[in-house]
């Protein structure tokens, strides 16, 4: 592995009982995550995912990357655009990542996320401990 | 709309938070993740965010949070967190402005375990014109 090194891209599946799931395991039930008539009446085309389950399955494909959780120290991202995620219907989220940097025992990754070929993460990073 | 005067001021939560094996278990199910001994790196916005609820929805703040998008996430984890841990909360609104009529607040939870930090997580939450 060097600077620069592509990791293996991973796809993870959105549908409406992920979110139903996430937003009882995080607490956030903000109905525009569940209920297709209050987000549209919001101005959303549709449910859309939390952005913080988008960002806890990107977190899943750092820990793979790290050996575990116990070895993630940083991790940001901007949201930028949501996951739709139409009534029986399964979404794709598509992670990939490539090292930005190695340097004293940690590892930098430059993170990429996208959802119906859409970007929706933002300046994603991380730093794993090697 | 915030009250500014309350940029740059921490807030205490008001309760230690014991960390249950069965809320690690819930956020690894839907993740995938198998290793529930170790929370998983997001785990704590079920903290930060309800924290960050009861302080910026007070008389005194004034954040409307039911137009309330998040922009940007942030975590440093300087401990990884387990079941059993005993965190106390508190968070600080590092800025405020307003740009074409959306509200931007940065803020900052600081979780302590014991004496030692183990998270701060950044959010920057904007509620929409």
């Amino acid at each position: 592995m060097e600077v620069g090194t592509v990791l293996d891209e991973k796809v993870f599946f959105l549908d409406r009982a992920l979110l139903k799931a996430y937003a009882d395991a995080s607490g956030d039930q903000n109905p525009i995550h569940q209920n297709e008539e209050f987000a549209v009446s919001v101005g959303l085309p549709n449910v859309i995912a939390h952005g913080m389950l988008t960002m806890a399955l990107v977190g899943k494909y750092i820990s793979d990357f790290a050996g575990g959780s116990a070895h993630v120290l940083e991790f940001s991202s901007r949201f930028i655009k949501p996951v739709i995620v139409p009534v029986g219907e399964k979404v794709d989220l598509t992670v990939s990542a490539t090292v930005a940097e190695i340097a004293d025992g940690k590892v930098s990754l430059s993170l990429s996320a996208t959802s119906a070929g859409i970007k929706v993460l933002g300046m994603a990073k991380a730093v794993v401990r090697q | 709309m915030l009250n500014p005067d309350s940029v740059g001021s921490t807030f205490a939560g008001t309760e230690s938070i014991t960390v249950s094996q069965s809320d690690i278990d819930a956020f690894c199910a839907v993740v995938g993740e198998t290793d529930t001994s170790i929370a998983p790196p997001t785990f704590t916005i079920r903290i930060t965010l309800s924290q960050f609820e009861e302080i910026l929805t007070r008389p005194a703040v004034g954040l409307d949070w039911s137009r309330l998008v998040h922009g940007d996430q942030k975590f440093d984890i300087f401990i990884p967190v387990k079941a059993g841990d005993q965190l106390t909360c508190a968070a600080t609104i590092e800025s405020y402005r307003v740009a074409a009529g959306n509200e931007i607040v940065s803020v900052r939870s600081d979780l302590h375990k014991g004496t030692e930090l183990a998270v701060s997580a950044w959010s920057t939450l904007v509620v929409r014109a």
